[in-house]
C-alpha cells in the first residue's frame, strides 16, 4: 500500500473518539461502553490484557492508519489520553 | 464404518448439546472439517470429522442434549486406515465409550429428501448460538463477515430491531455452569493427583531486550508478546524432559508424540478455557504468535474447534498481566504437568558480584508426582530458564 492509499484527512477528536470506541466494542463485545469513564485506564474497565491490547493497536494501524511504537502504548491509558495523543500522531 | 461422537473437550466435560449440522446425509466429509456445533460449559464449540467418508446417518437432532460419547452420526469410510481419534497420543483415547453410558432416547433426525439442499446460511457458532438463544431465524439476518458470513453483531442488530433483549438469566446460568465444570475437574485434580511444586526466578533481561528490539522493526501485526517466548520456551524444554509430556490413562502415564501446549485464556463474562496450540516446538515465533492471537480471539468469540479442547499435552497459565508474582496452578487432568507464569518484575539481582535491576519472571511447576520427581521437574524450570537467555534461538 502506498503512502497516498494510507494517507486519510485529518480526524476531529470527535471522530477518533468514536472510532476508539468502535475498535474497543469489537475487542469486548460485551462491555458497556456507555458506562466507560474517560478518565480511568480502559484497560482496568474493560478487563483488557496484552493480547486485546495488541488487537487494539493494530486496529488503530488498520483503521486510522495510526503505526503507534511500543514506547508510547503507556499514553494510550484512559480515552481521553487515547484521543489527546491520536490526535497528535500524524498518519503514515 | 465410523461413529462420529460427542466428543470429550477434556476430562471436565460430561454432556453437550447438539446446536446443529453443517452436513446432511450423503455429504462427504474429510477429516478435520468441521461438520457440527456443539453447546459445552465451555461455550459453542465447532466439531470436527476425525475420518474421510460420507455421512451416512445423522442420529441426533439439533437442540438435544447427549452425554460425552454419544454417537451423533455414522460415516462410511471411504478409507479405514484415518479413523485415528487422538493422533497426538500413542495409546487409544480416553473418551469413554457409549457403551458405558447409560441408555439414550434420541429423536432420529429425519432424513431430508433428496431434492436441491437449501442454500447453507453462513454463520459463526457465537452468532448461531446468540440467535437460539433470543429466538432470531437466522433467514432473516443480514451476514456482513466475510463471504456474507452471519456474525454475532449481525444476530444482535437483528435482535435490536426485533425490540428483544438478551436473557440475562441465560447467561448468569451459563457462568455458573462453566464454575461448577471448573470446580469438579479440579476437585477431581486435587483428589487424585499428588501434586508437587517448584518454582524459580529467571532473569528476562535478554529475552526482553531482545523483544523491544525485535518489536521495533516490525509492522504492528507482526509484533511479539512475550508470552510466545514462553510458550516455546517450555515446549523444547519438553524435550529434555519428555514425561511431562504425558497423559494419565488408567494406572500409567503415556508418552505423546506431540507436543500441544493448553494456554489458559480468562473469558471476561468469567470462567476460562485452555484451547491448545498445536507442535508448538516445531513453530516458529511468528507462526506462534499468529496462532496465539487467533486462538485468544476465537475463545473470547465462542468458535473454538473440538481438536483445540481435547488435544492439549500440557497447560500454560499466565496471570502477570493482573500483578501476580506467582501462580500455583492445579494440574488439568488427564495431563501430569502445568506451568505457571507470573509478573515480569524488577528486582535487584547479582550479576558477577554486582547488585543491578533486572526485569525477572517467576516460573512455577505443578507436576504429577506419579509421573516425575523434583529432580527432573526441576531439570525442566532450569531448561526453560536455558532457553529465554537465547531468546533469538527460540
Amino acid at each position: 500500500m502506498t503512502k497516498e492509499e494510507r494517507a486519510r484527512p485529518a480526524m476531529t477528536k470527535e471522530e477518533i473518539r468514536a472510532a476508539v470506541l468502535r475498535i474497543l466494542g469489537d475487542i469486548a463485545p460485551e462491555a458497556d461502553l456507555s458506562r466507560l469513564k474517560p478518565d480511568v485506564s480502559f484497560r482496568d474497565q474493560l478487563d483488557i490484557d496484552s493480547m486485546d491490547f495488541l488487537n487494539f493497536v493494530i486496529a488503530l494501524d488498520e483503521e486510522l492508519h495510526l503505526a503507534i511504537p511500543e514506547a508510547d502504548y503507556a499514553r494510550l491509558s484512559s480515552l481521553d489520553s487515547i484521543v489527546e495523543f491520536l490526535s497528535s500522531v500524524k498518519p503514515g | 464404518m465410523a461413529e462420529f461422537v460427542m466428543p470429550t473437550l477434556g476430562a471436565d466435560m460430561t454432556a453437550g448439546t447438539l446446536l446443529g449440522w453443517m452436513k446432511k446425509p450423503g455429504d462427504s466429509v474429510k477429516r478435520g472439517e468441521i461438520i457440527a456445533e456443539v453447546d459445552t460449559d465451555k461455550g459453542v464449540i465447532e466439531v470436527e470429522v476425525f475420518a474421510n467418508g460420507i455421512i451416512e446417518k445423522l442420529l441426533v437432532a439439533p437442540g438435544a442434549e447427549v452425554p460425552v460419547g454419544t454417537v451423533l452420526a455414522i460415516i462410511s469410510e471411504e478409507e479405514k486406515a484415518i479413523a485415528a481419534e487422538r493422533p497426538a497420543l500413542t495409546a487409544p483415547p480416553i473418551a469413554p465409550t457409549p457403551s458405558k453410558l447409560p441408555a439414550l432416547i434420541v429423536p432420529p433426525v429425519p432424513t431430508p429428501s433428496t431434492g436441491p439442499a437449501a442454500p447453507r446460511i453462513r454463520v459463526s457458532p457465537a452468532a448461531r448460538k446468540l440467535a437460539a438463544e433470543l429466538g432470531i431465524e437466522l433467514a432473516t439476518v443480514t451476514g456482513t463477515g466475510s463471504g456474507g458470513r452471519i456474525q454475532r453483531e449481525d444476530v444482535e442488530r437483528a435482535a435490536a430491531t426485533k425490540a428483544t433483549t438478551i436473557a440475562a438469566p441465560e447467561q448468569a446460568e451459563r457462568i455458573a455452569r462453566m464454575r461448577r465444570t471448573i470446580g469438579a475437574a479440579m476437585s477431581r485434580s486435587k483428589r487424585e493427583i499428588p501434586h508437587y511444586y517448584l518454582s524459580t526466578t529467571i532473569d528476562m533481561n535478554r529475552a526482553m531486550s531482545w523483544l523491544a528490539k525485535e518489536n521495533l522493526n516490525r509492522p504492528i501485526a507482526d509484533r511479539f508478546l512475550y508470552g510466545v517466548l514462553l510458550i516455546k520456551a517450555v515446549a523444547l524444554a519438553l524435550h529434555e524432559v519428555p514425561e511431562l509430556n504425558s497423559i494419565w490413562q488408567g494406572d500409567t502415564p503415556v508418552p505423546c508424540s506431540e507436543i500441544n501446549v493448553g494456554v489458559a485464556i480468562s473469558l471476561r463474562q468469567g470462567g476460562l478455557v485452555a484451547p491448545a496450540l498445536r507442535n508448538v516446538d516445531k513453530q516458529s515465533l511468528d507462526n506462534l504468535m499468529k496462532s496465539l492471537r487467533d486462538l485468544v480471539k476465537r475463545a473470547r468469540t465462542g468458535s473454538l474447534r473440538s481438536s483445540e479442547l481435547s488435544d492439549s499435552t500440557i497447560t500454560i497459565t499466565s496471570l502477570g498481566e493482573l500483578g501476580v508474582e506467582t501462580v500455583y496452578g492445579i494440574i488439568y487432568a488427564p495431563q501430569v504437568a502445568l506451568v505457571g507464569f507470573g509478573k515480569v518484575v524488577e528486582r535487584p539481582w547479582s550479576v558477577g558480584g554486582q547488585i543491578v535491576s533486572r526485569p525477572t519472571l517467576m516460573a512455577t511447576l505443578s507436576a504429577d508426582h506419579r509421573v516425575s520427581d523434583g529432580h527432573r521437574g526441576g531439570l525442566f524450570l532450569s531448561a526453560i530458564d536455558r532457553l529465554l537467555q537465547e531468546p533469538g534461538s527460540l
